[in-house]
Formats: structure tokens, C-alpha cells, sequence
């Protein structure tokens, strides 16, 4: 490993799913004082500053950067919606590399739940009013978000002849590993018969197609292998990243059935000189069962329109050969609005052998893919045990 | 196209720019507009001041307002006033035969009737002082795709 080659050497996450006593920036400082202690850093290491979020939308980086005090010499505020996080890594680590920053802290932090209820998905993430630009192509007629990825799951279904039962195994696998998490939303097994037999919110996708909204924050700490060496963790190192966009409206979305992950996962397997088989855990965005699908195929670990046969053979499940989203994802864990974060979080756990009894036997190389928007902004990491 | 004056507009208010303002004030004069590249023959919608493809500038073209549907979904769930009382309905992406997509609400038939490739014409409903958006229903006559 060179010198400046970036590692992370520190996570944290806030109090989840559900934490009525903290709001958004509550959730940034408790994540980030959890990461610089597991770090085992001091706080005037950090020099860059990094971050996405809700709360202050286009502002939220120097906005959160005065609040907690960053004296910085990089920042990014990077939004892609959900993806963000992944984005920042290709960012910071190229920084890193480069010399711009030694060590960078990137956080969020949201009380969707707790603030705003679990309307997010359906309708009340758009509202109703005076509506402007691209929106005024999609405003009119009622979409949800929910509906937005039932359209992609539709045209997916049609041209390949994936079924609901496919979709659901994804649910099914997720919530399996929920069950092991003692801070996720929800931990009861499901069957896929339980996912059909949920009531449906936008054709064709079920209430459990759809993750949870929850509370929640993140932080973790980048920094160069030569620093990570003194410090209390294992470095895990960002072997390669990549990202790309499609169209941010669904009414944009070049191809239906596929995201500008069918580019960007390739490069950033190229960059990591790995391939999809070499890999130990994903960990996918999964804000809707669809989403992990349709990222699935982008990234080659089957052809495009064979994802449902490739679910259903188990190969996400526990005990798989690519174990997913292994804290119980947002479908069943914890989705405060953008989940990218908890996915470097979750990989970064998992390459330390930290995962406990959810622990991946030998994981060495993990696969985070984040999806912002609606499967508009996808940004891919491939992170490697040291 | 056929155009409905005067019902109550409750869905979100629309802010055109004046650039913008052509396509809403086209639908309530019953002319669904697209775009065409003057220069490289690229079409599409939504409407901008460039052409995505060249950069060069975009021009106004005329559609047939015919098109089938290419996927679709039906709202069972939505929280947001006037939507949650006019549920389940469909939201569509209709690809026109020009070969640009909108979305759309597809009206006039039972939500389970709807599929991809369903044959569907326009309909404008006047939604401001001399604006109008498209909506769809299933097309009388023409094949199916």
C-alpha cells in the first residue's frame, strides 16, 4: 500500500431507528463523535469535511461545517439524494490521494420519522405546491416515489417476465439479517408469501417491496494508509469508485430497466482490478426491492433480465454466495431518507470482521452501491480489507 | 386534441417560465408540442432552450398526440390532497409515435385495464389562465403495439 493510498479508519452511527430525543444535527454530532472515538482520533485531525443531507439542503456542508467547527482545507457537499455517500468517497479519496486533505470526516444525520412521519414514499415527500421546471411534467398527475420505482419494476416485469415472488426473496434475505440487528425497525421473519400478501401501495410494488423510513445518522473518517497505521482500527481501503447519472425525474429515465450502474459499477470494479465474483458482501441501496435488482445486473453479477432467477436461487441470502445488506438494510433496518452512508458503514464492519454474529466468514472485498433519486445518481465503492 | 375548460384545478399550480410557457399554452389551444433539433434531428420532451444531444438550439415541433403506453403504475397509496380521493389511478409514461415519452395520468377506463403497449390519445385539461396539461385515455381505433 503507498502512503497516501485512502483507508477509512473510523464509523459511527447515531442513536436508530427511532430517536425522538435528537433532531437532524443531533444526529451529524452524535455519528461523528462515535467515529472519531472508534477512530481513536482527535478532532483537530480533521481537515476535510464532507457531507449531504435534508436539513440544509444545497447548504448542508457549510452549514454543518460552522456548527461543528471544521477548520477545513476541503470540503464537498456533493447531493445526489440517497447516493451521496458514495459519491463522497470517490471525492475524499481522490483528495486524500492528491494531497488537497490528510484526513476527512464525512457525516449526516436525519429525523425524518420522528419529524416527519412515514410519508415519505407516498406523496408527501412532493407535496402540492407551485411546482416549476422538470416537475411540472410529472406534479400534475400524482406520482409518488413509491410510484416512481413501481414504474421501473413494471417495465422490468414485462420485458423480462420477473415476478413479484422474485422481488420478494430480496425482502425476505434482508430480513433475515434484520433479525440479527437488535436496532433495526423491524426483525420479525418474513415469507415471500408475506410480502404478496401485503397490501399494495403502487402496482407492482407491496408495502414490504419498500423500506422503512426510520431516524438515523452516520459518520466515518478517511484518511492515508501512512496516519491509519498509529490509529485504533483496521484500515479498510477504497480500492476503487466510480459514479454516474441518468436523468434525476423518473419521466427522464433513458431505459426503464436499467441505471447508470451498468456503467459506473464496471469502472469502479476496473479501478478496484476486481470482478464480481471476487467480492464477499454487497451492500446495496435497497430502498425498494426493485432497486437491488435492477443495481444487481448493472454491476455483472448476472445478465441484464436475469436478476429475479439469480434472487431466487438464494445467492443474497445468508450463507450466499454474495451476502446482502447484512445490518437488515433499509428495507427492514434503518432509512432515515439517504441510507449511502450506512452502506460504507455496514462494508467497513464487515472488512474489520466486526459484524458479530451477522459476520461474513472471510470477508475481504465489499461492494456498496447507492442510489440516489429514482435509480437517477449511482455511485459504486469498492472497499478491501488492509 | 380535445380540451376541458373550466373544471376546478386542485392538483399543484404550475410556475412555467416564459420559456417554458409554449407547451401549456399549445395544450389549451389543443396542440400537444415536442421538440426537434433544427440542426441535428434529435427529439425531445421535456422542453428546454438547447437540444440535449447538440447543445444547438431547440425548436418547437407538433405531435399527433397518439403514443401507447411504455410502463405504468397504479397509485393505491398517496397521502396528498386532491390525490388521495381520486384513488387507485394510473400514472403512465407514454411513448408517442414521434418517439418522445410523457408522463400521464390515463383516464376513462377501469385502473385494471391499463398495460404496456396499450394504444392511448391525448386530452388537455386547462390547469390556469390559458394553460393546459395532458392527460390520456385509451385511443378509439388504431392497432395495438
Amino acid at each position: 500500500m503507498a502512503a497516501r493510498d485512502p483507508v477509512i479508519v473510523g464509523i459511527g452511527l447515531s442513536d436508530h431507528p427511532q430517536a425522538p430525543h435528537l433532531d437532524s444535527i443531533q444526529h451529524h454530532v452524535q455519528a461523528m463523535q462515535r467515529a472519531l472515538g472508534d477512530a481513536g482520533l482527535e478532532k483537530r485531525a480533521i481537515d476535510g469535511y464532507v457531507c449531504a443531507g435534508m436539513e440544509a439542503g444545497a447548504m448542508e456542508a457549510v452549514f454543518m461545517a460552522e456548527y461543528l467547527g471544521i477548520d477545513h482545507r476541503y470540503i464537498d457537499g456533493t447531493m445526489t439524494g440517497g447516493s451521496s455517500f458514495e459519491f463522497h468517497v470517490q471525492h475524499a479519496a481522490a483528495a486524500i490521494r492528491d494531497g488537497a486533505c490528510d484526513t476527512v470526516l464525512v457525516t449526516y444525520g436525519s429525523d425524518f420519522l420522528s419529524r416527519r412521519g412515514r410519508t415519505l414514499g407516498t406523496g408527501g415527500f412532493r407535496g402540492t405546491g407551485k411546482v416549476s421546471g422538470a416537475a411540472m411534467y410529472s406534479a400534475p398527475y400524482g406520482l409518488s416515489l413509491v410510484g416512481d420505482y413501481a414504474m421501473v419494476a413494471r417495465r422490468h416485469m414485462h420485458e423480462f417476465g420477473t415476478t413479484s415472488e422474485q422481488l420478494a426473496e430480496i425482502a425476505v434475505g434482508v430480513r433475515e439479517y434484520a433479525a440479527l440487528n437488535p436496532n433495526a425497525l423491524y426483525r420479525e421473519p418474513i415469507r415471500v408469501a408475506d410480502v404478496l400478501a401485503s397490501r399494495m401501495i403502487s402496482d407492482p410494488l407491496h408495502l414490504l417491496d419498500c423500506c422503512v423510513v426510520s431516524d438515523g445518522g452516520g459518520a466515518f473518517l478517511m484518511t492515508t494508509a501512512e496516519r491509519a497505521r498509529d490509529l485504533a482500527q483496521p484500515a479498510v481501503r477504497v480500492l476503487g469508485a466510480a459514479g454516474g447519472q441518468t436523468h434525476w425525474s423518473i419521466h427522464q429515465m433513458p431505459d426503464y430497466t436499467t441505471s447508470a450502474g451498468a456503467k459506473c459499477i464496471p469502472e469502479a470494479f476496473a479501478r478496484a482490478g476486481v470482478r464480481p465474483a471476487d467480492v464477499s458482501t454487497l451492500q446495496f441501496y435497497d430502498s425498494f426491492t426493485i432497486t437491488v435488482l435492477v443495481l444487481l445486473e448493472d454491476a455483472g453479477f448476472c445478465k441484464k433480465g436475469e436478476g429475479g432467477a439469480f434472487v431466487a436461487e438464494g445467492h443474497l441470502r445468508r450463507g450466499g454466495r454474495f451476502p446482502l445488506n447484512t445490518d437488515g438494510g433499509g428495507l427492514s433496518a434503518c432509512h432515515s431518507g439517504m441510507r449511502g452512508i450506512f452502506l460504507i458503514i455496514e462494508a467497513v464492519r464487515q472488512l474489520r470482521g466486526q459484524a458479530g454474529v451477522a459476520q461474513v466468514r472471510g470477508a475481504n472485498l465489499a461492494l456498496a452501491v447507492g442510489s440516489g433519486g429514482s435509480l437517477s445518481c449511482i455511485g459504486a465503492v469498492v472497499l478491501g480489507k488492509e | 386534441m380535445q380540451v376541458i375548460r373550466g373544471r376546478k384545478w386542485e392538483r399543484p399550480q404550475l410556475a412555467p417560465s416564459p420559456a417554458e410557457r409554449p407547451f401549456f399554452e399549445a395544450a389549451a389551444r389543443g396542440e400537444l408540442l415536442y421538440q426537434q433539433c433544427p440542426r441535428c434531428g434529435h427529439r425531445q420532451f421535456y422542453p428546454r432552450v438547447l437540444c440535449t444531444a447538440c447543445a444547438g438550439e431547440a425548436a418547437w415541433a407538433t405531435a399527433a398526440g397518439r403514443g401507447a403506453v411504455h410502463t405504468f403504475t397504479i397509485v393505491r397509496q398517496n397521502g396528498q390532497p386532491p390525490f388521495r380521493d381520486e384513488l387507485p389511478y394510473v400514472v403512465a409514461m407514454v411513448e408517442l409515435d414521434e418517439g418522445v415519452r410523457m408522463m400521464g395520468n390515463v383516464t376513462g377506463c377501469p385502473p385494471e385495464a391499463v398495460h404496456i403497449g396499450l394504444r392511448v390519445e391525448a386530452y388537455a385539461v386547462e390547469c390556469g389562465e390559458g394553460i393546459a396539461v395532458p392527460f390520456w385515455r385509451v385511443a378509439k381505433g388504431g392497432p395495438e403495439t
